[in-house]
């Protein structure tokens, strides 16, 4: 108790947990519809992994091309996730993108421009048109740094009127929440320390978004940053709501494995596209070897003729090196599994001996400078040593399309961005993420303000939950007998990334399942050395209960899905199967627990059904899927003959 | 291929700390950020440092790197000798949090103080039109990742605390440039405002900010001076000096001001030599090391201030115009004799650990 009265206590309307583009969002949407607003920050505002996306944000805004649409967009988008995603969420975010970043300018974001003046849009794979509104190669930078200014406009708009910055929107930088504190099965607040004093700090609200990001952290390569520890996911487990689609993880097939400096950063495919081929320790262009039967019309057999496609693509096949992300990626994978691959666990990527230097750097500036700059490595003079890297998590918390509520026996809780599920189906698209941030950010931080005014009483925080709190906090630094935390995370990362990988099989999952289980005795004696003040150490023990509960939900979900679509590949279940489209899976806790439920998707609308040809759905639907959809379409046919 | 290394590292608090040896293996490839991990992994798990992307976009791992102020993730060991000593200490300019983690609340709250980007009030969102090359200006500033190493290396508050309160520093003028020149800002006075309001009078143009930063973005050049250049003009417009004398109240007095005319950015040789210098910026790792781990880590060194310049970025050579009889004092017009000794940049080889 003494503990307790002792800790620094907050009230708020709305807790934002994350501080990325979707986090910032809701908060702005918070504050705009009056509520008294914290935004809870594990790094300094502004540095959120956001920053790290490239691309742009898609949304058919038909700048470009004047026949793209919302219907395009939606098609695109359900397209890319292999027909699983949640509809409604893939409707919305291709009806609302176009508003959202034409609000961004209000805010004074400063997109690349057409020649007529407006947003600039460029083309993505997988988008049919010209469709990412960008800024060079630097778009998530320019949409966070854009909200991070709109909430410095909104805090001296308070001070103006109240006399107080933080009067009614405050960043809380470099704080961590570690629990979620119910009231019965309402949100009541949060808890969580301070990085940098490492005091406890609580917060006592009837409504929380979590917008934390990913996972990425727990794989051996990625190119995610620390904080992708999958804290938002495990804290929503905990509360008591559900995660969908956790078995789908997007690896990038080239990413680099060595030199440590620029460890997961991608290579992209143009490395490939350029002529760049793919070599194991015995200098073998093995891809030859990996061509599916499916493919073996359009891929050259020999060296000669694919090296001839680069100049004449017309009367040529293409290299199979060119084969789609997952054959490469599970080709790396073996070449690496039967102890042909480079000593850092990769394979060798060589465009240094077959193009010249000059040429390299001309055709691919920004790969040649990157690595050079961050690494020293010369992608003219030597091979890339490269891998699959992990790079972005489509699985998340299952909520309500419309509000972003978490589903589950939890009330108040919302999320939003990379930590919410359903949206991207089993695979998301290049550019679908900034837009999913910055649509489903507003919703959640909107349904989150219009949650807590309609609450007639404010939940309260126990006492005892608190207390309970502190105690686990402090274990990590209470206890000397117990392994490194960095040791567990890089056990953690070798399972991971060895096991429940790219592409799985199922004994290496039910291995991977034992490993969690012993991975998970011993975080649980994890101690920290050192004091509370910004300790990174006793950080990392506090996160590894995160990333161990989120690692077993992959490692579940991905044993049960006998198939294979978009981010999940099972090399003993190759096909994908109309039957699971059907299903999502779904974790949650039961006490200690993962428990892992099947549950059928929503069923599409028959307007946003038929936007897709019967050719196309084929390929994902189950017979009788078919035969409802011939069926409403000649009632829909009936119905205008009439 | 793999080698041990030597790295000293600044571990402590407000209270004080010291520059620590470590031996730690070095991979080839590998940046500082790196081998501080491998550090943290093995002989100092509570080393404290920041750190998110590790790939130069966040702006997070801001250090001084043998006393150059650098990005861990961007500074490759390849650039050292293989001999060479490498030591890293937290940003000198803002107040030590533990080892390499410093309080950089300064630029957040200069950030709020910064009046935000005003939309034009009869244009509807998606009626926004600009055309590249008018937003192309603007957006050169807006590559700012904030790793604050333009702030960190800034004379006017590196040493000079009280600076601190008057002064934005580099970051928000760039800022306030940004805003200037975005097409469709609804406020006009974001030149004045950076004149009166941020300290941008103190900037005296030695370009350290544009050398530190890993953008590259041309901070004095393409921000500052022209900020300055046109508050110059209206400034020195007789009438509108005038007017602004009968009209507007008082501005915030500025003291070592030196409002360089453009000119003297070009000229060779005032951007370096005597107009200012860092205390321990020598380019011997040895006596920076005992400079730094000399009396206390948030001593105020006093550093010698030119004195104005005029319009043609000289310095004034006669008494007649000049504000005191005699030259200008060597040892900078700010210092007076005797100096207090904890101002002293100086640690007595017998009295090591006497602080």
């Amino acid at each position: 108790m003494t503990t307790t009265t002792r800790i620094e206590r907050h009230h708020y309307d709305v807790v934002v947990i994350g501080a990325g583009g979707a986090g910032l969002r809701a908060a702005i949407e918070a504050r705009l519809a009056g509520k008294k607003t914290a935004i809870i920050s594990k790094s300094l505002f502004g540095k959120a992994h956001t920053v790290m996306a490239e691309g742009g944000a898609a949304a058919a805004m038909g700048n470009v091309n004047s026949r793209d649409n919302w219907q395009v967009h939606f098609r695109d988008t359900m397209r890319g996730g292999k027909f699983l995603n949640n509809f409604r969420m893939a409707e919305l975010h291709a009806k609302e993108s176009p508003q959202r970043i034409w609000e961004l300018e209000t805010y004074g974001a400063l997109f690349d421009r057409t020649k007529d003046g407006k947003i600039s849009q460029r083309n993505f794979g997988g988008h049919e048109y010209p469709r990412l509104a960008h800024v060079g190669d630097r778009t998530g930078l320019e949409l966070i740094r854009t909200l991070q200014q709109k909430i410095v406009s909104l805090q001296q708009e308070d001070k103006r009127e109240f006399g107080s910055y933080d009067a009614r929107i405050r960043v809380f930088s470099e704080t961590t929440i570690t629990e979620l504190l119910l009231d019965g099965d309402r949100v009541a607040g949060a808890f969580g320390y301070y990085r940098e004093s490492g005091e406890f700090i609580l917060f006592e609200a009837p409504s929380v978004v979590l917008a934390t990001g990913g996972v990425g952290r727990s794989y051996k390569v990625t190119s995610n940053s620390w904080e992708y520890t999958g804290d938002g996911h495990a804290l929503a487990l905990r509360a008591g709501a559900t995660l969908i689609n956790m078995e789908f993880l997007q690896f990038h097939p080239t990413g680099m494995v060595w030199p440590p400096s620029v460890k997961g950063i991608l290579v992209t495919e143009s490395v490939r596209g350029d002529g760049g081929v793919l070599k194991n320790s015995e200098g073998k262009r093995f891809m030859f070897d990996y061509v599916p039967d499916v493919f073996r019309k359009q891929y050259a057999e020999t060296e000669e003729e694919a090296d001839r496609w680069y100049t004449d693509p017309d009367n040529n096949r293409r290299p199979p090196e060119l084969l789609p992300r997952d054959e490469v990626a599970r080709a790396i994978n073996s070449e690496v599994k039967a102890g042909r691959g480079s000593p850092a666990g990769g394979v060798f990527l060589d465009i240094a001996s077959r193009r010249s230097a000059e040429e390299i750097r001309r055709r691919l500036p920004s790969m040649y400078h990157q690595f050079k700059e961050l690494a020293d490595v010369d992608i003219t003079a030597e091979p890339m040593e490269v891998g699959p890297t992990c790079h972005y998590v489509m699985g998340g918390v299952e909520v309500d399309p419309d509000s972003g509520a978490a589903f589950g026996h939890v009330r108040g809780l919302f999320a939003a961005g990379e930590v919410s599920g359903g949206m991207h189906g089993s695979n998301r698209l290049g550019g679908n993420s900034l837009s999913d941030l910055l649509v489903f950010g507003k919703r959640a931080g909107g349904h989150a303000a219009s949650y807590a005014d309609g609450l007639t009483a404010r939940p309260k925080v126990a006492v005892d939950a608190v207390e309970a709190a502190v105690e686990t906090a402090l274990a990590p630094l209470q206890r000397d007998t117990g392994e490194s935390p960095y040791t567990l995370q890089q056990d953690l990362q070798v399972v991971m990334g060895d096991l429940v990988g790219i592409i799985r099989r199922e004994g290496e999952l039910a291995d991977a399942l034992v490993r969690l289980a012993e991975l998970r005795e011993r975080v649980a004696k994890v101690s920290a050395a050192g004091g509370r003040r910004y300790n990174p150490g006793w950080h990392l023990a506090l996160d590894l209960r995160n990333m161990l509960v989120v690692s077993e939900c992959t490692a579940k979900a991905a044993l049960e899905r006998q198939e294979s679509r978009g981010g999940h590949t099972r090399e003993d279940y190759p096909a994908m199967e109309p039957k699971w489209r059907q299903v999502n899976l779904v974790c949650s806790l039961d006490g200690d627990s993962v428990r892992l439920t099947r549950k059928p998707l929503p069923k599409m609308r028959p307007e946003l059904i038929s936007l897709f040809d019967r050719a196309e759905l084929a390929k994902y639907l189950t017979d009788e899927e078919l035969a409802d959809f011939d069926a409403s379409v000649a009632d829909a046919g009936e119905a205008d003959n009439r | 291929m793999s080698a041990k290394r030597q790295f000293r590292i600044w571990r402590g608090d407000e209270t004080g700390g010291d520059l620590q040896d470590y031996m730690v293996e070095v991979n080839e490839g590998e940046v500082v950020l790196d081998v501080i991990h491998r550090l943290q992994a093995t002989d100092a798990p509570d080393l404290a440092c920041r750190w998110n992307c590790k790939a130069g976009k966040c702006g997070s791992c801001s250090m001084e790197i043998n006393g150059k102020p650098r990005l861990g993730c961007m500074t490759r060991m390849s650039t050292f000798g293989d001999e060479e000593t490498v030591t890293v200490t937290p940003l000198r300019t803002f107040p030590v949090i533990r080892d390499l983690v410093t309080d950089v609340s300064f630029n957040y709250e200069k950030a709020r103080e910064t009046p935000a980007f005003a939309p034009p009030a009869d244009v509807a969102p998606g009626d926004y039109r600009m055309q590249q090359v008018d937003v192309e200006r603007s957006q050169e500033f807006r590559k700012c990742i904030e790793c604050f190493l333009c702030q960190n290396v800034c004379h006017v508050i590196r040493d000079h605390e009280e600076n601190k309160q008057a002064f934005s520093g580099p970051r928000y003028f760039i800022r306030a440039a940004e805003l200037d020149m975005h097409p469709l800002d609804a406020r006009t006075d974001r030149k004045e405002y950076a004149q009166a309001e941020q300290g941008l009078g103190f900037c005296n143009i030695t370009k350290c900010c544009t050398e530190v930063c890993p953008e590259h973005i041309k901070i004095t050049d393409n921000g500052i001076i022209p900020m300055k250049e046109r508050v110059v003009d209206r400034r020195y417009d007789p009438l509108v000096w005038l007017g602004s004398k009968i009209f507007r109240r008082g501005e915030t007095p500025q003291t070592s001001v030196t409002t360089a005319r453009q000119g003297s950015a070009s000229l060779p040789g005032t951007s370096r030599g005597g107009v200012h210098s860092h205390a321990g910026g020598s380019h011997d790792p040895q006596a920076e090391a005992q400079a730094q781990s000399g009396v206390n880590w948030h001593r105020e060194v006093p550093h010698p201030t030119a004195p104005a310049v005029d319009d043609r970025g000289r310095l004034p050579l006669t008494e007649l115009t000049f504000d005191r009889a005699a030259a200008p004092s060597p040892f900078g017009d700010d210092v007076t004799f005797p100096m207090p000794p904890e101002h002293l940049n100086f640690a007595h080889p017998d009295q090591d650990d006497k602080h």
